[in-house]
C-alpha cells in the first residue's frame, strides 16, 4: 500500500512540474495575448480558493457562503500592510501574505467559534450573512478606503511573479491534501459523515470543525492577500456573495472532496469567461445553461446506469481473474 | 413631536418594506418546507414578475388590473416549468447539487433578461395610482397602503388555504413526508408543482409592489430582495409560514430603524447580524421547531 | 469494587419518565445483558452512559471515576465505547479509515506533520495501519480493508461498529442490540465474536438485545428495564423465568 502512495505522489509531482513548464512556456513563447496573459494569476487565486473552501465543503461537509469575506479580510490586511512598508516588493508581498492569511484565519476562530454550533442550511446562511457584514462593515471603515475602495497597492502579484504565486498555489495544494490524508484529516471526514459516532469515539467535533475553519480562512485570506496585489484596487463589492457561489461552484463541479477536480474547475471557470469572450452577452447565460446541464447530468439515472455497467465490468473481470 | 412622528413613519416604511420580505420569503419558506431546497432563484421570479408588468403595462398598454393577472400567471407558470425541468430530476440528490443548481437558474434568468433588456435599467412608473394621506402630520404613500393591505389579504388567503382546504392539507403532508403522503394517495408531484406556483405568484405580487415603490428595472432587481426575504425566512424558522410572515416584518423594521437612525451603509450589516444573534440563541430561527437527531 | 457503579440514574423528557432510579453494578471482566420490551429506556440509559443525555439525577462511576456531566468524547477517553441501534459508520470512509479515526486519541502526532506527512507521520500512520488490521482480523474485515463502509453487507457493517469501539481502548463496551437484523447463523457467529473478543481485550460488556437465545447463551447477568424502571435483576436462568418479567413481554 505504501508503494502505491508514494507512485501518486511522485504522478502529482510530476503534473505540478508539467503545469509550470506550460505556463512558464505560454508566458514567454509569446502565445498568449495581454487578455490571456492577465487571467494567469486570477487562475492561481481560484485555484486557491477553491482548494480550501473544498476542506469545508467536501471533507468537512459543511455548506458555507462566506468564503469572500475570508478572502477580502485577506486582501484588506495584505494590502495595508505592504501599503504601509517600504520595502523590496517580494518581501513585503511576502509579509503582506503572512499577515492576510493570519488576520483571516483570526477572524474565521472569532466567527467559527459561535457559528459551527449550527448545521446544514442555517450554517449557510449564517456564513453568508457574515460576508455581508465583513463586506458592509469594510465599506463603513475609514481606512479601508470605504466605498470609494483602497487604491495604490502594488502589483506584485502579475504574471511576472507567476513562480512566485505558484510557489504558494503548491502550498496551499499540498497542505490540504496531505492534511486530509493523515489524523486530524480523518477526524475532520468523521464529522462529516456522523458527528454523534465521531463524539462516541473521542472525537471533539467543535475543535476539528473550528480547526478546519481556521485553516480554510488562512488560505482563502493569502489568496485575498495576491488577489489585491493583482488587481491594485479593493473595492468592498468585489466580494459578495455572488464571488462566495462563483468558489462554491468550482468545488461543485470539481466533485465535492476532490481536490485534483476543483483544481481543474477553478482552472476552466476562471478561463472560461476569457474563452466565450466572443460570445459577449451570451457567456454568462452559456455557463449559467452549463452549470445547470452539468448537475442534471451528475445526478441523472443516465449516469448511474453507466457507473453500473462499470462496475459490473470489474466485479466480472476481478472474478475472472480468479478463476 | 416631529421626533415621534419621524419614528411613526419609519416604522410603517419598515412595515411596507417588510411586507414585501415577508411575501418573498413564504415562497422561501413553502418551497423548503415541501421539497427540503433553497430555492435560489426565487428572488429572480420577482425580477421577472416586474418586467413582465412592464411588457404587459408600458409596451402592450393592457389595463392595470389585466396586467396584474397576467404577471402573477406568467410567474407561476415560470415557477412550475422551473421546479419540473431543473428541481425534479434532482429530487433524491445531495441537497447541495439542488443549490447548485437553483443559482444555476439565478444566473439564467438574469441573463436572459440582461439579454433582452440590456443592463441598462429602465425607468418605469408605477402603475397604481394611489394618493397619499396624511394622519396627524404623518405621510403615508399611496402605494405603502396598497403594500400592506395587499400583504395582509394574501396572508390571510395563504392561511386559510394551507389550513382548511384539501390541497393546503396535502401540502402540508407532503412537507411532513413525502412517502407516507404518496401512500395515502397525494398527487406528491401535483402538489410540489403546486407549491411552486403559489410561491411564485407570491413574488409576482411582491415583484409587482417592489417595482411600484422603485420604478427602476434591472435584471438584477431581484437578487438583493431574495437575500433579504431569504435572511428573514431563516429568521422566522425556515419552513414555518407564520415565521415566514414574521420574520419578513421584523426584517423590514429593523432595516429601516437602521437606515434611518444609524448608518445607511451599516444597516445591511445590522440586518445580518440580528439574524446571526437570533441564530445562535436559538438555532431554529423564531418561530422554527427543533428537531433533535435521534441517537 | 465493582468497574461501574450506577446508582438512582434518572432522565427526564419533559414530563416523561424515561429512566427512573437505575441501579447496576457491573463487575470488571463480566459480560451483561440489558433487556426488556421496546421503548423501556435501554437506549436511553446507554445515552446517559455514554453523555449524549446529562442525566436529571443520579451517579455513574466508572472504575473510581464519576462521569456525570462529562461529555461523550471525555467519557470515551475514560474508558466506555459504545455501538449504536441504527448502525453510524462513517460511510464515505474505508473500512481501515473507520477504524483508524477510533485511535485517533491513541496514536498521535502533531498539527503540523499532518500538513507536511514529516516528522513522526509516517511511523506513527503504520502503527495505526497495523492495529487497525490486528482488531479487523479478529471480525475478519481485513480483507475488505479498502472498501467503503457504506459497501459492506449490513452484517458486516454491524461488525465493523464494534471493531471501531474497540479501537478505542475501551474499559467498558456498550453493544445496542448488535444481532439486530440478522439470521440464527450469523447471531450464533456473533455471540462466539463477543466472547472472544471479551476475552481477547480483557473488556467488560453491557448488551441490549431482543434475542433471548443471544441473552440466555451468554450474558452472565441481566438487568430488565419497563417503563424506564428497573424491574429485575439476576441471573438469566432466574430472571428470564421472573413472573414478572414475562408479564412485562407478553403483556398479561
Amino acid at each position: 500500500m505504501n508503494k502505491k502512495i508514494n507512485k501518486s505522489v511522485i504522478i502529482n509531482i510530476i503534473m505540478a512540474i508539467v503545469a509550470y513548464g506550460i505556463v512558464m512556456a505560454l508566458i514567454y513563447g509569446g502565445f498568449l495575448g495581454r487578455q490571456a496573459m492577465s487571467i494567469i494569476i486570477p487562475c492561481c487565486i481560484n485555484v486557491m480558493l477553491a482548494v480550501s473552501l473544498c476542506l469545508l465543503v467536501g471533507f468537512l461537509g459543511e455548506l458555507t457562503l462566506g468564503h469572500a469575506g475570508f478572502m477580502s479580510i485577506g486582501a484588506y490586511a495584505g494590502a495595508l500592510t505592504t501599503n504601509a512598508l517600504n520595502l523590496p516588493p517580494m518581501v513585503e508581498l511576502l509579509i503582506g501574505l503572512l499577515v492576510g492569511g493570519i488576520v483571516a484565519a483570526v477572524f474565521s476562530l472569532i466567527i467559527g467559534l459561535p457559528v459551527l454550533r449550527l448545521k446544514g442550511d442555517y450554517l449557510a446562511i449564517v456564513t453568508l450573512g457574515f460576508g455581508e457584514i465583513i463586506k458592509s462593515v469594510i465599506n463603513f471603515l475609514g481606512f479601508t478606503g470605504g466605498a470609494k475602495g483602497l487604491s495604490g497597492i502594488g502589483t506584485y502579484s502579475n504574471y511576472k511573479n507567476f513562480t512566485f504565486v505558484y510557489i504558494f498555489v503548491l502550498l496551499t495544494i499540498l497542505v490540504i491534501s496531505n492534511l486530509v490524508r493523515s489524523r486530524h484529516g480523518r477526524a475532520i471526514c468523521a464529522v462529516r459523515d456522523n458527528y454523534i459516532a465521531a463524539e462516541a469515539v473521542g472525537i471533539k467535533v467543535s475543535k476539528f470543525k473550528t480547526m478546519a475553519f481556521v485553516i480554510s480562512g488562512f488560505f482563502a485570506g493569502m489568496a485575498g492577500v495576491f488577489y489585491a496585489h493583482n488587481v491594485g484596487i479593493l473595492k468592498p463589492g468585489n466580494f459578495d456573495y455572488n464571488k462566495s457561489i462563483e468558489i462554491l461552484v468550482m468545488v461543485v463541479l470539481g466533485g465535492m472532496g476532490n481536490i485534483k477536480g476543483a483544481i481543474v474547475a477553478a482552472v476552466i471557470l476562471t478561463a472560461l469567461p476569457e474563452v466565450l469572450r466572443s460570445a459577449a452577452d451570451f457567456r454568462m447565460l452559456l455557463y449559467a445553461i452549463v452549470l445547470i446541464a452539468m448537475m442534471l447530468f451528475n445526478n441523472s439515472k443516465f449516469r448511474t446506469v453507466m457507473i453500473e455497467k462499470r462496475n459490473l465490468k470489474k466485479a466480472m473481470s476481478i472474478q475472472k481473474e480468479g478463476e | 413631536m416631529s421626533l415621534i412622528n419621524n419614528l411613526v413613519e419609519q416604522l410603517i416604511n419598515g412595515l411596507r418594506t417588510g411586507s414585501i420580505y415577508a411575501l418573498i420569503a413564504l415562497g422561501y419558506t413553502m418551497v423548503y418546507g415541501i421539497a427540503k431546497m433553497i430555492n435560489f432563484a426565487h428572488g429572480d421570479i420577482i425580477m421577472v414578475g416586474a418586467y413582465a408588468l412592464y411588457v404587459f403595462a408600458a409596451l402592450l398598454g393592457l389595463p392595470v388590473p389585466v396586467c396584474i393577472l397576467l404577471t402573477i400567471i406568467v410567474c407561476a407558470v415560470l415557477g412550475i416549468t422551473v421546479e419540473r425541468i431543473a428541481y425534479k430530476p434532482l429530487r433524491n440528490a445531495p441537497s447541495l447539487a439542488v443549490l447548485i443548481t437553483a443559482i444555476g437558474v439565478s444566473y439564467f434568468l438574469q441573463n436572459v433578461a440582461l439579454i433582452i433588456f440590456k443592463a441598462t435599467p429602465i425607468p418605469f412608473g408605477s402603475v397604481i395610482k394611489v394618493p397619499s394621506i396624511k394622519i396627524g402630520g404623518i405621510h403615508i404613500s399611496g402605494i405603502t397602503i396598497v403594500t400592506l393591505i395587499v400583504t395582509v389579504i394574501a396572508m390571510a388567503i395563504l392561511t386559510w388555504f394551507i389550513n382548511k382546504t384539501r390541497a393546503g392539507s396535502a401540502m402540508r403532508a407532503v412537507s411532513e413526508d413525502k412517502g407516507a403522503a404518496a401512500l395515502m394517495g397525494i398527487n406528491v408531484n401535483k402538489t410540489i408543482s403546486m407549491t411552486f406556483a403559489i410561491g411564485s405568484a407570491l413574488a409576482a405580487v411582491a415583484g409587482i409592489l417592489f417595482i411600484c415603490q422603485y420604478e427602476s428595472l434591472s435584471p438584477t432587481l431581484g437578487a438583493l430582495p431574495g437575500i433579504k426575504a431569504f435572511v428573514a425566512a431563516v429568521l422566522g424558522g425556515i419552513g414555518s409560514i407564520p415565521g415566514a410572515m414574521l420574520g419578513g416584518i421584523v426584517l423590514g423594521i429593523i432595516e429601516s430603524l437602521s437606515k434611518a437612525y444609524i448608518s445607511t451603509q451599516l444597516a445591511d450589516a445590522i440586518v445580518f447580524g440580528v439574524l446571526v444573534v437570533v441564530l445562535l440563541v436559538k438555532p431554529s430561527g423564531l418561530l422554527g421547531k427543533m428537531k433533535a437527531e435521534k441517537v | 469494587m465493582a468497574l461501574l457503579e450506577v446508582k438512582h440514574l434518572g432522565i427526564s423528557f419533559g414530563g416523561l419518565r424515561a429512566v427512573d432510579d437505575l441501579n447496576m453494578s457491573i463487575e470488571q471482566g463480566s459480560l451483561v445483558g440489558l433487556i426488556g420490551p421496546n421503548g423501556a429506556g435501554k437506549t436511553t440509559a446507554f445515552n446517559l452512559l455514554t453523555g449524549v443525555y446529562a442525566p436529571s439525577e443520579g451517579t455513574i462511576v466508572l472504575d473510581g471515576e464519576s462521569l456525570v456531566g462529562k461529555a461523550p468524547t471525555e467519557i470515551c477517553k475514560s474508558g466506555i465505547a459504545r455501538t449504536f441501534q441504527n448502525i453510524r459508520l462513517f460511510t464515505k470512509m474505508t473500512v481501515l479509515d473507520n477504524v483508524k479515526v477510533a485511535l485517533h486519541n491513541h496514536v498521535e502526532y502533531s498539527l503540523a506533520e499532518s500538513f507536511f506527512h514529516l516528522g513522526k507521520f509516517s511511523k506513527r500512520e503504520k502503527e495505526m495501519d497495523e492495529r487497525a488490521i490486528d482488531i479487523l482480523k479478529v471480525f475478519d474485515l481485513d480483507g475488505q480493508a479498502d472498501v467503503l463502509a457504506s459497501n459492506l453487507p449490513y452484517g458486516k457493517q454491524r461488525k465493523l461498529e464494534i471493531a471501531r469501539a474497540l479501537a478505542t481502548e475501551p474499559k467498558l463496551l456498550l453493544l445496542d442490540e448488535p444481532a439486530a437484523g440478522m439470521n440464527p447463523n450469523e447471531t450464533q457467529e456473533l455471540m462466539d465474536t463477543i466472547q472472544l473478543i471479551r476475552d481477547k481485550f480483557h473488556i467488560t460488556i453491557l448488551l441490549i438485545e431482543h434475542d433471548m437465545k443471544l441473552v440466555s447463551g451468554i450474558c452472565e447477568y441481566l438487568y430488565v428495564l419497563n417503563f424506564g424502571m428497573e424491574l429485575a435483576h439476576g441471573e438469566p436462568a432466574v430472571v428470564l423465568n421472573d413472573p414478572k418479567v414475562i408479564t412485562a413481554y407478553l403483556g398479561e
